[in-house]
C-alpha cells in the first residue's frame, strides 16, 4: 500500500490544464486550415493532385475551399504548394454542428466557426451529464483510442459529467466511427433504435463524416450521413483521428460548457519552430 | 526447399521467376516446409486465366531468415491441408471466400470476414445471392445438452471497442467452447490499394489497423521501394524504426494498463493510460499526429528532428519510462493482480506453433519469433533489439513479455534518437518496374506484418496482399478460452488485444 501511494504521489496531477488553461499541443500538430487562393500561381492544381480524398476546391478561385469532413490532416497538400496558398494552424477546435460548416473557405475571412451549443431545453436535459455509447462501424482503433483517451486521468471528461456507457439503453446519445461498414449497418441501426429519446448523434473522424481513406469503396456507406434514415447528425468532429482535445471540444461546446472564442495554446518546448 | 525461388524480406523479383509447379507439387512443397519446421507467412490468390486462380504461397525459414516462393494454379476446389496443419485454416478460408476455391475436407470451412469475392464465382460457401446478415447467418459450432447454455457478445460491444462476435458455449461459468465471427470492420482495403501506388494508398495503409499505422505504413512504403529498387537513406531508416517501437511502446504500456483496469487493479490502470500518451506525443512531437499517420512516404520519412530536439525528445521519454516502470512494477508485485493474471488463458508451445501463431502472443508461450531479428529490416539490420520470450503462455505471460519489450524498446529508443546519422531523411520514389513480386514484413507490435505487393506488365500494383497478425493469432485467443471461467474472457481478451479492422482489412 505505501508503494502505491509512493507511486501515486511522484506520479502526480495528470489531468490537462484546457479548458480552463491553455491547450498543450506540439508545434507539428494538424489543426484548423488557412486558404490564401491569391498566392497560388495560375492555372496550378499540385493541392488537388496530391489529396487523397478529394477534399480541396477551386484552388485559385476566391471560392477556394477545403472541406475537412473529408480532410485527413495529412499536410500533403501543402507540401505540395509552391506558394503557401494552404497551410494547417494549431487552431484544435474542429467540430461543428452541420456538415456544411465543416468546409473552410477562403472568401469566408480567417474568423473560425465554431460549434454552437444545443437550445435551451436539451442543455437542461444534458448539460451536467451525458451519457454516451459508441458503435464502431469499421473504425481503425484509431478514433476509438482517442475517445477512450477522452475517458484517462489526462483528459477526463467525466469531471464533466460527460461517461461512455455499456448499454445503448443507458444513453442519452450515440458515438459513431468509421465509414460504416455494410457489415455493420444493421447493428449500428439496432444500436440507434435501442437509445431512448431524445438523443444525439455525434460522428467522430473523417470516416465517418466522409467515408476517410476508404470513400468510394463498395463496401463501406462513406460514413454516417443517411446511414440511420432520417437522422441527423448532431455535431462533427473531423480528425484522423480528431485529437481527444478536439474531441472535447466538440462536445463540451454541444453542452455549452465552453464557450467564447479566444485560442488559448501553449508549445511543449521540445521540438520547436523552424 | 526444392522447388522453392529463395527471397529476403524486402528483395523484389521477377514475377515470372516465381516456380508454377502443379498442385499436387505445391501442397507438397508447403507440407514439407511446415514438417520442416518452417511457417506460411503468405498463401493469397490472383485471378488467372479461364476463371482460375494463381495461388503463390510464401514459406518462412525463420532460422535463415530466408523466404521461399512458390505458385500453383486451382479452379474451383483443392484439397485441405487445414487438418494436418491448422495455421493453414485462415488462407484456405480467406482464398474460398475471395476467390471461390473451395477447400475440400476443410475442418472449420466458414466465412473468414464477409467479404465479397475478388472475381465473380460461385459462392464457396453454398450462399445465396443476398448479403447475409451476419451475425444471424453464420454456422456456429454447438455443444448440445440439458446443462449447457450459449452466451453471444457483440458485435457492439460493452466498451469503445471494434466490433466482433463471440459465441461462448458454457457449462455453469465454465467455456466448453468458444467461436469468434468477425468481418464487421471489412473495408475493403486490398482492393483499394490495387492500382496504386497513388495518393490514397499510403492513407489506406495507416489505416489497416489504426493503432499499428507506422508498422503497416512502413510494410507498405518498404514493398514500394523494393519494387522500385531503392532504400530510404539512414537518417530516415533510424527515424521510421524509432517511430515502430514508440508505437510499441505506447500500445504496451497502453495494455499493460488496460489489463490492470481489467482486474481491477486501478493505481496501474491510472498510470499506464496517461503515460501511454507519453509516447504518443512522442510520436506527435515528430510528425503533428499521435498515430504517426503522415510521418512515412514512399522514399523516406516527411519529417526530420535537429540534434538538440532529438535529445530533448530522448530525455523526456527516459523519464517517462522510469514511471512506467514503477506503475508496472506495483500490478507485477500485487497479489490480487497476479491471482488472475497466472494460469489464465494458457495457449501452450504446441498450440502457438500448430496456429502458427506470430508476434508477442507466440512469444509469450515460448516460441522466439521476431522479424526484427529473424528478417531484419532497415535500422533493425544493423542495432539489435533481444527477443523476449516467456514460457507459460497465459495472461501473465502476455503481460511480462510486453513489460520486457518496453524495457528494451525505451532504451532502443532513447540510444537512436541520441545518434542520428547524418543524411537527407527522404528521396523521391521512381517509377515501379512491371511484373515484380515483393515479400515485405514489419514486426509491429502485435507481430508479423506480410505486405506482398504485384506489380502489372505497366508498373501498377496488380495485387497487394495484406497480412495483420491478428489473421493467425485470433485462433489462439478462441483455443486459450477453453476452460476457463466466461468472466475471464475480457482479460484473456486483453491480454492478446487483436486488432479486428486488420484482420477484416
Amino acid at each position: 500500500m505505501i508503494e502505491i501511494l509512493k507511486a501515486r504521489f511522484r506520479l502526480g496531477k495528470q489531468t490537462v490544464a484546457y479548458p480552463e488553461g491553455p491547450a498543450r499541443f506540439p508545434q507539428r500538430f494538424r489543426g484548423r486550415p488557412v486558404l490564401d487562393p491569391a498566392r497560388c500561381p495560375p492555372s496550378c492544381a499540385a493541392c488537388l493532385e496530391s489529396c487523397s480524398t478529394s477534399a480541396i476546391a477551386d484552388a485559385g478561385q476566391p471560392t477556394m475551399s477545403l472541406d475537412m469532413g473529408r480532410c485527413l490532416f495529412c499536410a500533403e497538400c501543402a507540401e505540395a504548394c509552391p506558394a503557401g496558398a494552404l497551410d494547417f494552424t494549431r487552431d484544435y477546435r474542429l467540430a461543428m454542428r452541420t456538415r456544411e460548416e465543416l468546409v473552410v473557405r477562403a472568401d469566408r475571412g480567417e474568423e473560425a466557426m465554431l460549434a454552437r451549443a444545443l437550445d435551451a431545453r436539451m442543455r437542461a436535459l444534458f448539460g451536467r451529464s451525458l451519457r454516451l455509447r459508441q458503435v464502431s462501424a469499421g473504425g481503425c482503433n484509431g478514433c476509438e483510442a482517442e475517445l477512450n483517451a477522452t475517458s484517462n486521468i489526462q483528459f477526463d471528461l467525466s469531471r464533466f459529467g460527460i461517461q461512455f456507457v455499456a448499454s445503448p439503453r443507458h444513453a442519452d446519445g450515440v458515438v459513431v466511427t468509421g465509414p460504416v461498414t455494410e457489415n455493420m449497418l444493421s447493428a449500428l441501426r439496432r444500436t440507434w433504435e435501442a437509445t431512448p429519446g431524445p438523443k444525439l448523434l455525434i460522428a467522430v473522424g473523417a470516416c465517418a463524416i466522409a467515408g476517410g481513406p476508404f470513400a468510394g469503396s463498395p463496401v463501406v456507406n462513406d460514413g454516417l450521413a443517411g446511414a440511420i434514415p432520417g437522422v441527423e447528425v448532431d455535431l462533427w468532429i473531423p480528425g484522423c483521428p480528431p485529437h481527444p482535445i478536439t474531441i472535447a471540444d466538440g462536445v463540451l461546446r454541444l453542452l455549452g460548457r465552453v464557450a467564447g472564442d479566444e485560442l488559448r495554446l501553449e508549445g511543449t518546448g521540445i521540438v520547436v519552430a523552424e | 526447399m526444392a522447388d522453392l525461388l529463395e527471397a529476403w524480406n524486402g528483395e523484389a523479383v521477377a514475377a515470372r521467376d516465381v516456380p508454377l509447379v502443379p498442385l499436387d507439387r505445391f501442397q507438397d512443397a508447403l507440407c514439407a516446409a511446415l514438417g520442416a519446421g518452417g511457417r506460411v507467412s503468405a498463401l493469397f490468390g490472383r485471378p488467372h486465366q479461364d476463371n482460375r486462380v494463381l495461388v503463390t504461397a510464401v514459406v518462412a525459414e525463420d532460422r535463415e531468415s530466408r523466404l521461399g516462393l512458390l505458385s500453383t494454379v486451382v479452379g474451383a476446389r483443392w484439397p485441405s491441408l487445414s487438418a494436418e496443419f491448422p495455421a493453414l485454416q485462415a488462407f484456405e478460408r480467406e482464398l474460398a471466400e475471395q476467390f471461390g476455391v473451395v477447400p475440400e475436407g476443410h475442418p472449420w470451412p466458414k466465412p473468414l470476414r464477409f467479404e465479397h469475392p475478388h472475381v465473380p464465382v460461385r459462392d464457396a460457401f453454398g450462399r445465396g445471392t443476398s448479403w447475409p446478415d451476419i451475425p444471424g447467418d453464420y454456422p456456429f459450432f454447438r455443444v448440445e445438452g440439458e446443462e449447457i447454455h450459449e452466451v453471444a457478445v457483440g458485435p457492439v460491444h460493452a466498451g469503445i471497442i471494434e466490433p466482433g462476435h463471440f459465441r461462448f458455449q458454457c457449462h455453469g461459468e465454465q467455456v466448453l467452447h468458444l467461436e469468434i465471427a468477425l468481418g464487421y470492420q471489412h473495408r475493403g482495403a486490398e482492393q483499394l490499394l490495387q492500382g496504386g501506388p497513388d495518393a490514397r494508398g499510403l492513407r489506406v495503409a495507416e489505416t489497416i489497423a489504426g493503432d499499428t499505422s507506422i508498422g503497416h505504413g512502413l510494410a507498405y512504403c518498404r514493398a514500394l521501394e523494393a519494387l522500385a529498387g531503392m532504400e530510404a537513406p539512414p537518417r530516415a531508416s533510424f527515424l521510421r524504426g524509432v517511430a515502430l517501437e514508440l508505437e510499441r511502446l505506447a500500445n504496451h504500456v497502453g495494455d499493460l494498463g488496460a489489463m490492470a483496469g481489467d482486474v481491477g487493479f486501478q493505481p496501474t490502470a491510472a498510470a499506464c493510460g496517461a503515460l501511454r500518451a507519453e509516447y504518443l506525443n512522442a510520436t506527435a512531437e515528430i510528425c503533428g499526429n499521435r498515430f504517426g499517420r503522415a510521418l512515412l512516404a514512399p522514399g523516406g520519412v516527411r519529417f526530420d528532428v535537429s540534434a538538440d530536439e532529438a535529445v530533448r525528445l530522448a530525455d523526456k521519454l527516459a523519464g517517462a519510462f522510469e514511471r512506467v516502470r514503477e506503475a508496472v512494477q506495483l500490478f507485477f508485485r500485487s497479489p490480487s493482480s497476479r491471482n488472475r493474471t497466472d494460469g489464465t488463458g494458457v495457449v501452450s508451445r504446441e498450440l502457438a506453433l500448430e496456429l502458427g501463431m506470430v508476434g508477442l502472443a507466440a512469444r509469450a508461450s515460448g516460441l522466439s519469433r521476431d522479424v526484427r531479428r529473424d528478417h531484419p529490416f532497415g535500422l533493425f539490420r544493423f542495432s539489435h533489439l533481444p527477443v523476449a520470450t516467456a514460457e507459460t503462455g497465459d495472461v501473465f505471460a502476455r503481460a511480462w513479455v510486453r513489460w520486457l519489450e518496453i524495457e528494451r524498446s525505451a532504451a532502443f529508443v532513447g540510444d537512436n534518437l541520441r545518434s542520428l546519422p547524418e543524411s537527407p531523411v527522404r528521396t523521391q520514389l521512381p517509377a515501379l518496374p512491371p511484373d515484380r513480386l515483393v515479400v515485405s514484413m514489419v514486426e509491429g507490435w502485435r507481430g508479423e506484418i506480410v505486405h506482398v505487393s504485384v506489380t502489372d506488365g505497366a508498373g501498377r500494383l496488380a495485387r497487394h496482399k495484406v497480412k495483420d497478425p491478428s489473421f493467425h493469432n485470433w485462433m489462439g485467443l478462441a483455443q486459450a478460452l477453453r476452460g476457463e471461467q466466461v468472466s475471464d474472457f475480457p482479460l484473456c481478451n486483453k491480454s492478446f488485444n487483436l486488432s479486428y479492422a486488420g484482420h477484416d482489412l
